[in-house]
């Protein structure tokens, strides 16, 4: 018996099914083996009810209303992990898990505190519900200047998309302070949108909430419209997957370069300028969304062995098979819901990891990460001479002013 | 059970607060305004209400800036009915606004009002008390938790020290809600913007705004800096190392 | 009309809430002024001994079997026969649960004017001003206290409750309670305070979070730092609506008043209704990333670090600072 396709009997799992064919290679569901290598492979398989196999388990036995129910997919940290091993190269991440999380969300199945986040983006434009008049307040005050678009100037060369922790969060401060300090001294010319800036609204969009990062992303777009530059510099590997892959479809598109992608091919200019050696044993850790997201493996390294004294290493989980942090797909808002439900940290492995190959700095590209490192490193007694840097923060302290 | 809800926009305290050139009220060029957080609070109470019981929900805002999506916003959750009460808004008084609000409230005889217990710039009192005393109708206040029955309903009414009365309230009444049942819900942008399509706000003159013979604010000030702590400046490790030796001369530690 | 100060005294249960102290003290300072008499409407059944230590010049007592427990209706109708019979230059109730829902009823009944949230009076020759804090305490906005009759909610604060109390009894005279019949509002029960948690009102030290705290995870850094100084967390009122700690860990308005030796606010913004439950700690020291948090109005110490980075610091020093003593002790006696 067939269903019509607009018979108002039509299951939910039906519709929803449906809706997955719509997404680009979305109908490779159809393809599982339910070789269980997704859930695996998650850093939260276990504490799932329902990983990603038995999801489509559940769609094909028509029950897909058990996984509303359950919160099991607010586990999903969007790290890509599942859609990297599956063999029939279903995009789960973009697919399943993220349609999943709109339709949750949609329910009202939200934890609160995804919600508070959410809320802070949708009022506030940025997730940590500060003022927005306050954006650019880290500026201020810095050896290094940096421009601020409009008020100091109407066009540069680069415009550098600072971001929601880079604008705010204390520890990320001294990120984007590096990264300026970087800049000034390869003589960019650069500016910053400041209170223009919105949140690039990816994470919130991987968390189901995909209108809000359509509203984010409009306000983002006008303001880049006001000015006149050549390339987005972004420090932030999830702006990154926004502007590459998601804004363009929206109508902003723009060349866009992660910060470790911008300096490496500034190399021969940078290189000579690297002069302070230092004595480090560095385990790189990949984030998410340069690596698995968008392939970007090589240039990270290269930027760590330009700095002198740097001894790179890798840990047990690196490039594609590399251990998410926990924060994305709104894990970055949901720690507490997390820890309820695996009571691990992701993070915690990691440290562990970076301790086995005797690294002494644990070395990110992404600004969720050094407040979550760092946190796990002060549980762990071992890791109380592990140092978690930015790449950025360790090229600025190589350069020799 | 059909119910009113009344939602006041209020300075937004996450913003910087700026005094005008007359030193005797708020700089409304900075200033920005949020639903009233208990508001919000009462319109959640509202549309579980809804749910349980059933009946329909109105809810009130008066027009200031960013009354659109509050209202839109309300709807997403299920309110039925959207009305802006349109006049020369700013910085009405709740004597003003209470005239004009149960005027609107008489016709439309809801069963329950609802409003937040209190907002953080009433200066004359709250809403709630004001709108039972010119509609003839019951109120209780500082109210977390709504359950109907019959022709009253059953409410948790909090005092300080934690204590919790049930109280029993005859209908129609109003309510100053302190918090909902449950907290209040999250409703995807989507769903608003769907609703800024589909959803009709009704306007209505607000009418006489007259302030009655209220207290006028004659002058306005940054609590002095006096009583100001003592700032320990450093980061977080010589704070901590500040805050050991405060410990220790208190003999905490 | 008279130039008399009316209080209108707030008890539960038998007991004289502190805040009928606080308005005693202000009302004081009226009367003073305007040479009236400070009278205190008590309203009650069988309360006229909570008239005891009241600091008026004169108590009316209000006895009726339907003041038993405090309820709007009851209290709205009493209180209305009452100012209008007796018309005081003014009338003081608690911005509080118990005067919140009587004080503006009022106000639309008798046509008089009102003034909310006001922390303190003042007198000029016959004008009175009022300071009232508004916006989450961040603004005090003042003015004169219209005539000829007026209305005042009055915040806890600015007067301390001893200065409200007296030795001597004061004069009690009976008023009569108007017919209180068909009353639509009524006390069913009372639920107690959860006496299974922790009292948070009896700790010598507290460790508060507010909404600064962004997420529940950070609750976790705060709850080892409460361990390490062998305290409990407690928490404002927007903690405790979102589900993150019970309500008997609630301070303010709504929740506990609590006076520790050692109060440690993170992350509280420190609006009236918190500040309420915890400005008579001993010690209140405040850590806000907001420089113009009122909190650091009422504390002794401030500091505007980021609390995830001072929490586990702080931590790990107590626990030094713990050991060091330890290691002391076990030499001093060894």
């Amino acid at each position: 018996m067939t269903i019509p396709e607009n018979s108002p009997h039509r299951s939910f799992s039906e519709s929803f099914i449906a809706s997955l064919y719509d997404l680009p290679d979305g109908e490779r569901i159809r393809t599982c083996l339910q070789c269980g290598m997704c859930g695996g492979v998650c850093p939260f398989g276990y504490a799932m009810e329902f990983p990603p196999n038995k999801m489509i388990a559940t769609l094909r036995a028509d029950v897909f209303d058990w996984v509303m129910k359950s919160q099991s997919v607010w586990m999903c940290i969007s790290c890509y992990a599942c859609a990297q091993v599956c063999p029939s190269k279903i995009p789960l991440t973009t697919t399943l898990m993220t349609r999943a999380k709109e339709e949750l969300l949609l329910a009202g199945n939200v934890p609160t505190e995804l919600q508070q986040a959410l809320e802070n983006s949708q009022r506030y434009g940025n997730v940590l519900g500060q003022s927005q008049r306050k954006r650019a307040d880290w500026t201020k005050a810095l050896k290094y200047p940096v421009p601020l678009m409009g008020q100091d100037r109407k066009s540069a060369d680069v415009l550098w998309f600072v971001g929601d922790y880079g604008s705010y969060h204390p520890r990320i401060q001294l990120v984007s302070k590096a990264v300026a300090q970087v800049l000034a001294a390869l003589g960019i010319d650069f500016g910053v949108l400041g209170p223009d800036e919105n949140s690039d609204g990816d994470s919130q969009r991987l968390a189901g909430e995909r209108g809000l990062f359509e509203t984010l992303a409009a306000k983002n777009g006008q303001a880049l419209r006001k000015y006149k530059f050549n390339q987005i510099l972004v420090t932030d590997p999830h702006a990154y997957n926004a502007f590459k892959n998601q804004y363009p479809a929206l109508g902003i598109s723009y060349p866009v370069k992660h910060y470790t992608q911008f300096l490496v091919e500034r190399l021969d200019q940078l290189k000579p300028l690297l002069k302070k050696a230092a004595n480090m044993r560095v385990a790189y850790h990949d984030p998410c969304y340069l690596g698995r997201a968008n392939d970007i493996y090589d240039e990270p390294r290269q930027l760590l062995q330009a700095i002198p004294g740097v001894e790179l290493v890798e840990m047990s989980h690196h490039h594609t098979t590399s251990l998410c942090c926990g924060g994305g797909g709104g894990g970055m808002w949901m720690d507490g819901f997390q820890w309820e439900k695996a009571q691990a940290r992701t993070t915690n492995w990691r440290i562990k990891e970076a301790l086995a190959v005797k690294a002494n700095t644990l070395a990110v590209a992404c600004p969720y990460e050094p407040p979550r490192f760092e946190d796990a490193a002060r549980n762990i007694r071992e890791a109380a001479e592990l140092a978690v840097k930015d790449i950025a923060e360790l090229v600025a302290d190589a350069l020799n002013d | 059970m059909d119910i009113a809800v009344v939602v006041k926009l209020v300075p937004d305290l996450v913003e910087e607060l700026a005094i005008d050139e007359s030193g005797a009220a708020l700089d409304t060029s900075y200033l920005r305004l949020i639903v009233n957080e208990l508001d919000n609070h009462a319109v959640e109470q509202a549309i579980l209400l809804k749910e349980s019981a059933g009946g329909q929900v109105t809810v009130i805002a008066p027009d200031l800036e960013g009354v659109d999506d509050i209202l839109f916003t309300a709807a997403a959750k299920g309110a039925d009915r959207l009305i802006k009460l349109t006049g020369a808004m700013s910085g009405v008084n709740n004597y003003a606004l209470s005239n004009s609000l149960a005027a609107i409230i008489r016709e439309i005889k809801p069963h329950l009002v609802l409003t937040g217990v209190q907002a953080n710039n009433d200066l004359d009192g709250s809403v709630g008390p004001r709108l039972a005393a010119l509609l003839g109708m019951a109120y209780v206040g500082y109210v977390s938790g709504v359950t109907p029955a019959n022709d009253s309903v059953k409410v948790r009414k909090e005092y300080s020290g934690g204590l919790v009365a049930q109280v029993a309230v005859r209908l129609p009444a109003v309510l100053g809600i302190q918090a909902a049942g449950k907290p209040p819900r999250y409703v995807p942008i989507s769903k608003i913007r769907q609703m800024s399509k589909t959803a009709r706000i009704k306007d209505q003159p607000a009418g006489d705004l007259d302030a009655g013979n209220g207290a006028a604010v004659k002058h306005m000030f940054k609590p002095e800096m006096g009583t100001h702590a003592t700032m320990i400046e450093g980061e977080a490790d010589e704070v901590a190392d500040r805050l050991i030796a405060i410990f220790k001369e208190q003999d905490i530690l | 009309m008279s130039q008399d100060i009316f209080v209108v005294i707030e008890h539960l249960r038998g007991k004289v809430a502190d805040i009928s102290y606080v308005m005693l003290a202000a009302a004081r300072v009226i009367a003073q002024a305007t040479g009236g008499q400070v009278v205190a409407a008590l309203l009650g059944h069988n309360a006229q001994e909570l008239a005891g230590n009241l600091a008026a010049d004169r108590v009316l007592y209000v006895e009726h079997p339907a003041l038993a427990d405090f309820t709007s209706a009851a209290y709205q109708t009493v209180l209305e026969s009452l100012l209008r019979e007796h018309a005081p230059r003014a009338a003081l109730l608690g911005d509080t649960s118990i005067g919140g829902d009587v004080a503006a009823w009022l106000a639309a009944r008798l046509s008089w004017p009102l003034v909310s949230s006001c922390r303190s009076v003042s007198a000029e020759g016959a004008v009175i001003r009022f300071v009232s804090q508004t916006c989450g305490g961040k603004i005090m906005a003042e003015g004169d206290l219209p005539g000829p009759c007026a209305l005042v909610m009055i915040v806890p604060g600015g007067y301390k409750p001893e200065q409200g109390q007296s030795a001597q009894t004061p004069q009690v005279t009976s008023a009569a309670a108007p017919p209180l019949e068909g009353l639509r509002v009524a006390v069913d029960n009372y639920v107690e305070p959860d006496t299974s948690d922790v009292d948070i009102s009896r700790e010598p030290i507290l460790v508060s979070v507010g909404r600064g705290i962004q997420t529940l995870d950070s609750i976790g850094l705060v709850e080892e730092l409460a361990r390490a100084l062998g305290c409990p967390v407690c928490a404002s009122r927007p903690i405790v609506d979102q589900g993150w700690l019970p309500t008997t860990r609630l301070v303010g308005k709504s929740g506990k008043v609590v006076k520790p030796r050692l109060y440690l606010a993170l992350g509280i913004s420190g609006a009236p209704e918190h500040v309420e439950g915890m400005g008579e700690s001993e010690m209140i020291i405040a850590v806000n990333t907001d420089p113009a948090a009122p909190i650091f109005n009422v504390a002794k110490y401030g500091a505007t670090v980021d609390l995830f980075d001072l929490a586990p610091a702080l931590t790990e020093k107590i626990q030094e600072a713990r050991r060091q003593r330890g290691t002391h002790h076990g030499a001093a006696s060894s």
